[in-house]
């Protein structure tokens, strides 16, 4: 390893900072200087100047560096999804400010902070030491949070169940990435790895099996079928907040590790067989994903389906592996994770107010609370793809790329799912537009900070998904990142 | 013209829409003002649009373009032609009669802000010049259509219908799309660039064999929302769930965005595929002219009489466009704009009958022109226009369609000739019941109907029969946007 430069603590100004924000929550809250939900704000204030920071002085140029050896890459593709995670936590932070148990503990925030940290990796990772080491920084401590309320059996229940899955995962991927680093005779990072791949004596199977494995680990971490089975239990158990942040942020750096994987790691010559095998994943990921969700009866199971769908969608623009496919993809992600956030901020606001998450309790929302009715309007049907809202283009886009790569047949089973998937979000606003609330329906209570959050984000959902040019351009500027 | 007159046109509607659905606190009355002058402004502005065209000159007018997102050739461009002129003012008609028959609706506020949203997303589509427009635009008009059919609709099978109405076109709208993008790659195959530009598209020289193989896929995907057989049956279920103004844009103005994007995308775009397929398309067409027919004169149920009758006049309209020949072509063009008016018509007397006696059962109705004279004169008109009586509009749209098609196949013609007869006998049986004989014993008291209803009636009456009398006022736009569209089948 080179001796420490300037340009290398730049490159990782950003998580440097996160560290020392976890530091500092940590100190004040066991010195007992800030207590309660002020830690929040803290942890909130230190989020907002670390992305202050990075977007004024770590921004990387087109071709992007690698840094710290080979261990990461520092390039559009990392920056862009190393911000969402910074804003998905501190979004994340407003949901949970006024949540009990929960809001006003320090671990809670320094937990959330290192997950962060590691999603933050995971979108850098340049060699597959790197990748596995960032993927437990941020899945360990997202164990804990999915299990926090230690006296919720459900909680409880959640945060093992995710363990269990997530090690076995763990393992799986440890197990294909020991097995392509011997066929590729000894090389750790991702793009020696697949010139080694490229000319390895082993087998084709063998190095495609061992591929496999590797992508059964991601499909846990996106969720995707068959690997999708901890999903919804994980997210209906966790408190809501994490559920939130587990399926957006998590999942987001999934799949921004997947593309740089399956793009720069596995030599091209394997392309028609990882893709065929993620065309059928993504197939089966939407169709099982909406399906199931049409059943569902709690909102957070019912998101939790959803999200599944969703990857399904995401997984298409993977598989067609051109610029505008990735370009769509990180266009999708962008607008999934702000999406899926607001939709579970409203489940958690909903959970405060009735104590229960069951879509039925939305009924007469329109009467009951107009601007959380409104906030609804914009999340689900953007998550159901109805224009204006951004959940619209993003799903244009990855048609786009499917049809231009050829999978035809892939974007007509989407486009069909895209109905299913209109069919259980618009029965949610029935329920919150149609019925009558019962007569002893709870008052609806907004805390201030879920307002402005939930007010920000739908605000986004509708401009990007008129004025979208700006955040395509976004998109398109880290997906080339990939092909430099 | 510097005013963007098409752009306000569009973005009104959504904007006021936006304002009431924004505003809580604002009071019933204020809303209904605010709905009743934003419908005025549209309702004048879509009369300036199609007054202002210039026919003689034909083309493209009040034409807008602004791109939208260079890279993938997205564009936000607008205009009207001699097709499409008639469809704004179509639109603007029905949203202002439609706002006032909904003068004393439940939740107004919800009410008009989402018919607005929807308005925005029918004018949008009329005017697109560009393909991604056109689909944004398109699904713009689908939600909030479900949920005014879900809240304000008819209990008893609202929730049923609105979500079979909204799955039914979304199914038919996301194919599309599919072969629309399809096409927009096939295209840059020949062009060298992405675009989604309508008018770049038709001279991108798509292949025979693609045109043949996409054709039935982007024209069905469209014709879905045309109400063509078989995937008809969403359209008198949801019309009859609706609430009346809803009916009424749904089936006046909503069907004639099925029928129009079916032309505009499919036939336009795809000429050979459409000279390929339209041959076997018509006798689904006639199916739905013939067996609508019988089907509405069997109906016990005042509205579905009408829902049934709209699959077999809109029937005419794809017909006459599958003939691909002048005639067919002009009596389409006019028979969207006098079918939209004339089911709007019909509607909203069904509506006021209705909300006075509770009950849409035929043999339980009578008598009703003693007590609603207005609205019985005005469902005869209606009546006539819908048998083909020369006079009104529907003579002028039904008798160049007849043409064209016996140019094309005599028989054809003939059997469709027997909806004429069909449909006269239905609604002299339903005008004979419903408005004359006794008045029921439960129905001596029902109040008339109020200013607001009479206006819309008025509004409605007048193009039918202003059409009737003089053809001239509609004819040659519709002229000059067919000639266009013979160009195109011509060129190809």
């Amino acid at each position: 390893m080179s001796a420490l430069n300037s340009a290398m603590l730049l490159a990782l100004l950003p998580e440097l900072l996160v560290l020392a924000l976890m530091g500092l929550v940590l100190v004040v809250d066991l010195a007992g200087w800030v207590q309660g939900r002020k830690l929040g704000w803290l942890t909130l204030a230190g989020l907002a100047l670390i992305v202050l920071v990075s977007v004024t002085t770590v921004v990387p140029d087109a071709a992007g560096s690698v840094v710290w050896g080979t261990t990461l890459k520092h390039d559009a593709l990392s920056f862009v999804f190393r911000m969402l995670f910074l804003i998905a936590a501190a979004l994340t932070i407003f949901f949970v400010l006024d949540v009990p148990a929960l809001g006003d503990r320090g671990a809670f925030y320094l937990l959330l902070l290192a997950s962060v940290l590691g999603l933050m990796l995971m979108a850098m990772a340049n060699d597959i030491v790197m990748l596995f080491l960032a993927m437990e920084t941020a899945t360990i401590p997202l164990y804990v949070l999915a299990g926090f309320f230690t006296g919720r059996r459900e909680s409880v229940e959640a945060g093992f169940k995710y363990l269990l899955f997530g090690a076995l995962a763990s393992g799986f991927m440890l197990y294909g990435l020991s097995l392509l680093y011997g066929f590729a005779g000894g090389e750790v990072e991702f793009a020696a790895l697949a010139q080694g791949l490229a000319h390895t004596d082993a087998p084709l199977w063998a190095v495609l099996g061992a591929l496999m494995i590797v992508l059964a680990g991601f499909a846990f971490k996106v969720a995707a079928v068959p690997f999708h089975f901890w999903a919804p239990d994980v997210y209906q158990g966790a408190p809501t907040p994490i559920a939130a942040f587990l399926s957006t942020a998590s999942k987001a750096a999934g799949f921004a590790l997947l593309v740089r994987v399956a793009l720069v790691a596995f030599p091209a010559t394997t392309l028609p067989w990882w893709g065929a095998a993620l065309a059928a994943m993504a197939a089966a990921t939407m169709t099982l994903g909406n399906l199931l969700a049409l059943t569902q009866t709690d909102l957070k199971r019912l998101l939790a389906y959803s999200s599944i769908g969703h990857a399904g969608y995401i997984l298409m623009g993977v598989v067609a592996a051109t610029k505008l496919g990735l370009t769509a993809v990180v266009f999708y992600l962008l607008v999934y994770l702000l999406t899926n956030l607001a939709a579970f901020g409203i489940v958690a606001v909903l959970e405060r107010s009735t104590g229960t998450t069951a879509a039925a309790q939305l009924a007469g929302l329109y009467k009951r609370s107009p601007w959380l009715t409104l906030a609804t309007l914009a999340a689900f049907l953007s998550l159901a793809g109805v224009p204006p809202f951004a959940g619209f283009v993003a799903k244009v886009w990855v048609f786009m790329a499917a049809v231009e790569a050829h999978l035809e047949w892939l974007a007509v089973i989407a486009v069909l799912n895209s109905i299913v998937g209109i069919y259980y979000y618009l029965v949610v606003l029935k329920v919150a537009y149609e019925y009558d609330p019962p007569a002893d329906a709870p008052a609806i209570r907004v805390s201030q900070p879920v307002v402005w959050a939930l007010t920000a984000l739908a605000v986004f959902i509708v401009v990007a998904g008129v004025a979208f040019g700006p955040w395509f351009h976004w998109g398109e500027w880290a997906a080339m990142a990939l092909f430099h | 013209m510097n005013l963007p007159l098409l752009s306000l046109i569009i973005f009104l509607p959504i904007v006021a829409g936006t304002v009431m659905l924004l505003w809580p606190s604002a009071s019933r009355d204020t809303i209904r003002r605010l709905a009743l002058v934003t419908a005025t402004i549209t309702f004048l502005l879509s009369v300036w649009v199609y007054i202002g065209y210039d026919f003689t000159a034909g083309g493209y007018q009040f034409v807008e373009k602004y791109s939208w997102l260079p890279n993938l050739g997205i564009a936000y461009h607008v205009g009207v032609d001699g097709m499409s002129a008639p469809l704004v003012l179509l639109t603007g008609v029905v949203i202002f009669t439609g706002t006032l028959i909904s003068w004393n609706i439940d939740r107004p506020r919800e009410f008009f802000g989402l018919l607005y949203i929807l308005a925005t997303g029918v004018f949008g589509v009329f005017a697109a010049l560009d393909l991604f427009t056109l689909f944004f635009m398109y699904e713009v008009a689908v939600f909030p259509m479900y949920l005014l059919i879900v809240i304000w609709g008819w209990e008893k099978t609202r929730e049923y219908a609105g979500m079979k109405l909204t799955l039914y076109l979304l199914v038919g709208s996301v194919l599309a799309l599919v072969g629309g993008l399809a096409m927009v790659f096939a295209a840059r195959a020949n062009l060298g660039y992405l675009t989604f530009d309508l008018l770049e598209l038709e001279k991108a020289g798509l292949s025979v064999a693609f045109q043949r193989f996409w054709f039935p896929v982007v024209f069905f995907g469209f014709a879905v929302l045309g109400g063509i057989f078989p995937v008809h049956n969403w359209s008198p279920d949801g019309h009859v769930a609706a609430p009346t103004a809803v009916s009424m844009f749904h089936a006046g103005v909503l069907m004639k965005l099925g029928a129009f994007a079916a032309l505009r995308v499919g036939v336009m775009l795809m000429p050979e595929g459409a000279k390929f397929h339209l041959p076997w398309i018509i006798f689904l067409t006639l199916v739905n002219v013939v067996y609508g027919a019988f089907i509405a004169s069997v109906q016990q149920d005042f509205k579905y009489v009408i829902g049934f009758s709209s699959v077999s006049h809109m029937g005419l309209v794809i017909m006459g466009i599958a003939t691909l020949n002048h005639d067919g072509l002009l009596g389409s063009g006019v028979q969207m704009f006098s079918h939209g008016v004339m089911t709007a018509l019909f509607f909203a007397v069904v509506g006021m009958v209705y909300d006075r006696t509770h009950t849409r059962h035929i043999p339980s109705l009578g008598g009703m022109m003693k007590k609603l004279p207005w609205a019985g004169v005005a469902f005869i008109i209606a009546g006539l226009t819908s048998m083909g009586m020369p006079g009104f509009s529907g003579f002028i749209a039904e008798f160049p369609i007849f043409m064209g098609v016996w140019r094309y196949e005599p028989w054809i013609a003939i059997v469709a000739a027997i909806s004429i007869v069909v449909t006269a006998s239905y609604v002299l049986r339903v005008a004979h019941k419903v408005f004359f004989g006794p008045v029921p014993e439960a129905f001596q008291d029902i109040p008339d109907i109020n200013i607001f209803d009479r206006v819309a009636l008025v509004t409605l009456v007048f193009f039918l029969v202003g059409i009737g009398v003089f053809p001239h006022i509609m004819v040659p736009w519709i002229e000059s946007g067919v000639n266009y569209v013979l160009t195109i089948l011509g060129g190809a």
